[in-house]
């Protein structure tokens, strides 16, 4: 039964398991522009989780064009709406993770965190 | 509608918007703006807790013309605009504190940057404390994590770079989490606004419908926010950032940043989830081990510090855990003290940034434990605010630190299963705590050996050398002591302010 549930929904399971490996990108790759990757993938996941919950099979985009005004002939438009923000949010931070890593590399000629904890050992600071 | 309902929509425009405006004035002219900022905002915050107590029950305020289930809305309770006066209260002391070495530290074209920073944090965290939309709150843990680091980085070299690129990699991670346990409740209960969900929680708890990705979403959240406010095994990251960030930087995310993602944990466990939902589950046991090992791992870490910044950017990670070890406590009484705590936290906290930068100026700017001897003698005032933060975080009665523990005590006391070894980690604490901090307390007022002095560029720092820290001092140690004193009416009203939660 719990298998069969997984097959229904493996669309989300999919969304999980990415968000998994975006997670632990993010936390063990020892490369800063690996780690970036995986931050926006773990990102990337979570908009998928949310447009799966807004979707309702056989609707359209909750955008009115042709007139119909019918609540039941558009998906929920709000896990759409979450998405806009998630994104908004995602692209800043990265912007920000990414000049970081410029100042890093920069200063250290490596984009290998450890090493540069390492080095920071050294200068003594 | 009261015109003062307005004010805590007006305080966090106010802040949001002088922060674009601090970017183009000059260093001083920005200085002034943020000033006066925070002023006003502690001011309109400080009506809004009168109205508040006054009327005896929190209000919504309805954000544009939707109404409850689609627009968004900011709530105001007695605890609310408590923590809002008492922020502003702390942010001005610190910025006020850590005058002289923002201007040695910070490039001299970067100096207004540093105050678009500083409104930006103040904005996100007011939201935080006010917004009864949990989407919203998100969106501002982001803000605040962005100021954050930037507060961080602003003084360039190796080391806060680095602090601020792992402190960002801590911060992502948590803000996932949290931001997979939102989009899980919104799944299950089909709300945003905190209310609304905590009226389909308490369905699903009934019916225990979908308990496990409710128990899961409680768990991701709690999670995540603990990994933002660096309880024990995520706090890797702080002692970097908090140690060699500028002063004021480091005053306010030890004392605020972290309290407002705490602050934002009780708002979801008794806005959004329900205390008893809570209670019911077994995150809180999770929190409580973690917070029991945070307190005494962060103070043996603490002790192995020579240098005094990141001893007490250490003391940190042990007083996060005192915090998580209330929630862990699951009663109402754990949740109070562990609010007193938030609250004597971050008024000691912030003491003691300003007070050590006082003893090490006087020290030929050295951190290093063993320069500090006889630091007393030759800065006196920031000596007795180094003595004063030092007693409360051991918690000496008539300071703050001694009634948090009290209450933490007897909450202990009303738990069955975990009162040993809360008050067995109390006591342990305590005496690690004393040990470090009295350590550099007795090193601080032995005296110098004659001759020593001129060798290491020693000087005498009086009152009138550094007129704005000793003014934050000598207001920090009087707001130690009125918490220390008059915690009665506090802690009453944060069980009004709790009670207002739900």
């Amino acid at each position: 039964m719990n298998l069969a549930n997984l097959l229904n929904n493996y669309e989300e399971a999919v969304a999980m398991i990415l968000f998994g490996i975006g997670f632990s990108n993010l936390l063990l790759q020892k490369n800063l522009i690996k780690k970036i990757i995986g931050l926006n993938i773990m990102d990337t996941a979570m908009y998928l989780f949310l447009a799966l919950k807004g979707y309702v099979e056989g609707r359209k985009a909750p955008i009115v064009t042709d007139g119909i005004q019918s609540v039941e002939a558009y998906i929920n438009p709000i896990p759409s709406g979450l998405v806009l923000t998630g994104i908004v949010v995602s692209v800043s931070v990265t912007a920000l993770m990414l000049s970081l890593t410029i100042r890093l590399y920069r200063r250290y000629h490596t984009l290998d965190l450890d090493k540069i904890t390492t080095q920071l050992k050294k200068e003594g600071l | 509608m009261e015109f003062v309902q307005n004010f805590p929509f007006i305080s966090i425009v106010l802040s949001l918007f002088s922060g674009p405006l601090c970017s183009i004035l000059s260093g001083k002219k920005a200085k002034w703006v943020n000033i006066a900022v925070i002023t006003i905002i502690g001011l309109m915050s400080a009506a809004v807790l009168i109205f508040v107590i006054s009327t005896g029950e929190s209000y919504v305020y309805t954000m544009g013309h939707f109404p409850a289930p689609w627009g968004n809305e900011i709530r105001a309770g007695a605890l609310e605009g408590f923590m809002a006066v008492f922020f502003c209260v702390v942010m001005l002391l610190c910025m006020i504190g850590g005058e002289r070495e923002r201007e040695i530290e910070i490039e001299e074209g970067k100096q207004n940057l540093y105050y678009v920073m500083v409104n930006l944090l103040l904005c996100s965290l007011l939201a935080l404390i006010y917004t009864n939309d949990i989407f919203t709150a998100y969106v501002f843990v982001e803000i605040n994590t962005i100021s954050a680091c930037g507060l961080i980085m602003i003084r360039q070299n190796g080391r806060t770079i680095e602090a601020a690129t792992r402190y960002m990699i801590m911060s992502l991670l948590g803000s996932g989490l949290l931001l997979l346990g939102i989009c899980f409740l919104y799944d299950i209960t089909g709300q945003l606004l905190m209310s609304n969900i905590k009226e389909q929680v308490q369905i699903l708890h009934m019916t225990k419908e979908y308990h496990i990705p409710l128990m899961v979403s409680l768990a991701l959240m709690s999670v995540g926010l603990a990994i933002k406010s660096a309880l024990f095994p995520f706090h890797a990251w702080l002692p970097d950032a908090y140690g060699y960030s500028t002063l004021s930087s480091a005053a306010i995310l030890s004392s605020l940043v972290s309290k407002g993602y705490i602050f934002l944990l009780v708002k979801i466990f008794y806005r959004v989830i329900g205390f008893s939902t809570v209670r019911d589950s077994k995150v809180i046991n999770v929190l409580f081990v973690f917070g029991i090992i945070g307190m005494i791992m962060g103070s043996v870490s603490a002790i192995k510090e020579n240098n005094i910044r990141r001893m007490i950017a250490y003391s940190s990670v042990a007083q996060i855990g005192y915090i998580y070890m209330g929630f862990g406590l699951g009663t109402t009484a754990g949740v109070i003290a562990s609010i007193y705590h938030i609250v004597s936290h971050t008024a000691t906290k912030s003491l003691l940034f300003v007070a050590a930068s006082g003893v090490t100026d006087a020290s030929g700017e050295s951190t290093n434990f063993f320069d500090l001897t006889g630091a007393g003698y030759r800065n006196k005032l920031a000596g007795v605010a180094f003595t004063v933060g030092s007693l409360s975080m051991v918690g000496f009665p008539m300071f703050s630190g001694f009634t948090s523990k009290l209450l933490f005590g007897q909450a202990a006391v009303e738990s069955l299963h975990k009162m040993l070894p809360t008050l067995i980690a109390l006591a342990i604490s305590t005496i690690l705590n004393a040990v470090y901090f009295m350590k550099t307390v007795i090193r601080i007022y032995t005296p110098e050996k004659k001759g020593v002095t001129e060798k290491k560029n020693f000087r005498v720092i009086t009152m009138k050398d550094q007129p704005s820290k000793s003014v934050a001092l000598i207001c920090f140690i009087i707001l130690n002591v009125i918490l220390g004193m008059g915690s009665k009416p506090i802690v009453s009203l944060f069980e009004t302010g709790l009670r207002m939660f739900a």
